[in-house]
């Protein structure tokens, strides 16, 4: 599946879900099926500083493919944070680089992505593009 | 142009309280009548800003229609009734926190700048390489950093009231912390925790010593009386947004010798007597520290707000959120695996309830009450070390006004039995 149909896919997920506490409920549950982060990689380098919730993300390259394994402390942010992956883990440098994130704003979320929210949703985005440019820039050079 | 005029001691309460209609003071508040989510909203965020009443909306909007002009400068009619609105506010805000002289009473753009504008004048006057600045633990970190910045620049320190598990200031040690202390700067209510701090017995052990003490009351002026000269502090200071007031406008109160002996803080106009290019002279107070064009509005909408409150009562708000505390704090002691974070005691807090439930995330908590139309705070309430003090990433702070009504407890209290049954 690209990216783009990975998106889809969530947001047409979501708009079975009309009730704000149900759309919760279902990013809670995603949450706590998150493919958790090994407990070596919960460093304090693999920290991404969010003002109110912690995320830890972790970064493997296997096979020319970025996979992503990442944690919080908040339950809520895990769910979106599990999103983020699902969309944008076990594709290329290249097509992560040049991936836009819509879903979040479809599924009525976009206020997750404001830098005053500060839960750490926004830094990990950046965090994972920033990944995504690095090993882009390594493999160019090889 | 400074005048002064001693206020009279009557303005004070015979301490018997009037019971408040609460629903008919909702009414004043109409941004309260709107849903949120489609849920009927109850705001427990008022710790962080207060709503207004329409009584200083209007008198904002009719000073703006009708007198606007700028203060203390034009002879002109519409510039002498503004400077007369102006004036006005101060001389209310002097009456409320019972100051000597109106000239006591410093215009700001909040409670962070007066703290900012004490620090920078009176550090640079009288802070030395080795002296200290004591704070609490308990401080909002408007308390913490500007002293923090003057200290590294004047080569001091700071030093810490340390708080106990009940969020109550361990005073034990006191005499011996203030050794080399030049200032004393803490809060009368805990923006975090709700703790009403002792404020009298602090003041008399640093004047005992000859330290000035700053008293952040930004907490405290909405909730209970705050009377500058009973308390004895040497400068106070509040914002004008959680006293029901505009936003951007806040006060400094500073004892006449104080005020006097301090720098100015920001050069311009308004602040000076004479200006050459070899020499300036320095207006006389309060204007000394009211550098530049004045928010002339703000002044008149916190005026209003302060006569809104003064109709009330403070005596009968205090006793109506202290019934409401109670009630409170009871009805959310039912929820199981919630603890309040500070004083278990009711009568020993104002206006805050800071709290956790279970291992639950204080931002997962959060996002679910506003998802049902209640809006609280989560997270450290800009008081990091308080935070830490307890080893946790942060509370929900619910925190009430005079318009919270038992309506919105209820709600608040089923609102976090159907977060911790989604995230359980």
């Amino acid at each position: 599946m690209t990216i783009q149909e990975q998106q889809d896919e969530i947001i047409a997920d979501f708009e079975y879900l009309g009730e704000w506490m149900d759309k919760y409920e279902y990013i809670i549950q995603l949450g706590k099926e998150l493919p958790l982060i090994e407990d070596q990689y919960k460093t304090d380098g693999n920290l991404i500083r969010g003002c109110q919730s912690r995320v830890w993300l972790h970064v493997d390259y296997i096979d020319g493919k970025l996979v992503f394994t990442a944690d919080s402390d908040a339950v809520i942010t895990k769910g979106l944070i599990s999103l983020v992956i699902k969309v944008l883990s076990g594709h290329t440098p290249k097509e992560i680089a040049a991936a836009e994130i819509t879903f979040i704003d479809a599924i009525g979320l976009s206020s997750h992505l404001s830098p005053t929210r500060s839960n750490g949703l926004l830094s990990m985005v950046k965090q994972i593009k920033l990944y995504a440019l690095a090993y882009q820039a390594k493999s160019i050079q090889q | 142009m400074t005048e002064t005029i001693t206020i009279g001691e009557s303005r004070r309460p015979n301490g018997e309280s009037r019971k408040l209609d609460i629903e008919k003071i909702r009414r004043d508040f109409p941004i309260l009548e709107q849903t949120v989510y489609g849920h009927p909203l109850v705001y427990l965020d008022n710790a962080a800003t207060t709503q207004k009443p329409t009584a200083v909306l209007k008198a904002m909007d009719e000073y703006y229609n009708t007198i606007n002009s700028n203060v203390h400068r034009g002879v002109h009619h519409l510039s002498q009734l503004a400077t007369d609105a102006y004036e006005d506010g101060r001389r209310k805000v002097a009456e409320y926190i019972n100051a000597q002289h109106t000239h006591e009473v410093i215009f700001t753009r909040g409670t962070t700048e007066s703290i900012n504008l004490v620090a920078a004048c009176f550090g640079k006057k009288f802070l030395k390489a080795g002296d200290s600045i004591l704070v609490s633990g308990m401080e909002h970190h408007s308390n913490i950093v500007p002293w923090q910045m003057i200290a590294e620049e004047r080569g001091a320190k700071l030093k810490v009231i340390p708080i106990d598990e009940n969020g109550e200031l361990v005073l034990d040690e006191l005499e011996s912390l203030l050794k080399g202390v030049r200032m004393v700067a803490f809060n009368y209510v805990s923006n975090a925790l709700g703790t009403i701090n002792p404020v009298k017995e602090i003041v008399t052990a640093a004047h005992r010593q000859g330290i000035p003490v700053l008293l952040d009351a930004a907490q405290a002026v909405q909730h209970m009386e705050v009377d500058v000269r009973d308390l004895d502090v040497d400068f106070l200071a509040f914002s004008s947004h959680k006293l029901y007031g505009p936003t951007g406008f806040g006060i400094l109160y500073g004892k006449e010798e104080w005020l006097n002996k301090l720098p100015p803080y920001q050069g311009g106009g308004e602040m000076i007597k004479t200006v050459t290019f070899e020499k300036t002279t320095y207006n006389d107070l309060p204007y000394k520290f009211e550098a530049g064009t004045p928010d002339m509005a703000g002044a008149v909408g916190l005026g209003a707000a302060i006569d809104y409150v003064r109709a009330l009562g403070l005596s009968n708000i205090q006793h109506a959120e202290h019934e409401l505390m109670v009630y409170a704090m009871d009805a959310m002691s039912g929820i199981d695996g919630l603890r309040f974070i500070g004083s278990p005691d009711a009568s020993r807090r104002a206006g805050v309830i800071s709290f956790l439930v279970g291992s639950i995330h204080p931002f997962d908590l959060g996002e679910l009450l506003d998802k049902q139309g209640i809006a609280v705070r989560t997270g450290h309430h800009c008081a990091q070390p308080v935070m830490d003090r307890y080893c946790i990433p942060g509370t929900v702070r619910a925190s009430m006004a005079v318009y919270t009504n038992t309506v919105d407890i209820d709600r608040l209290v089923a609102g976090i039995r159907k977060a911790v049954t989604l995230l359980g």
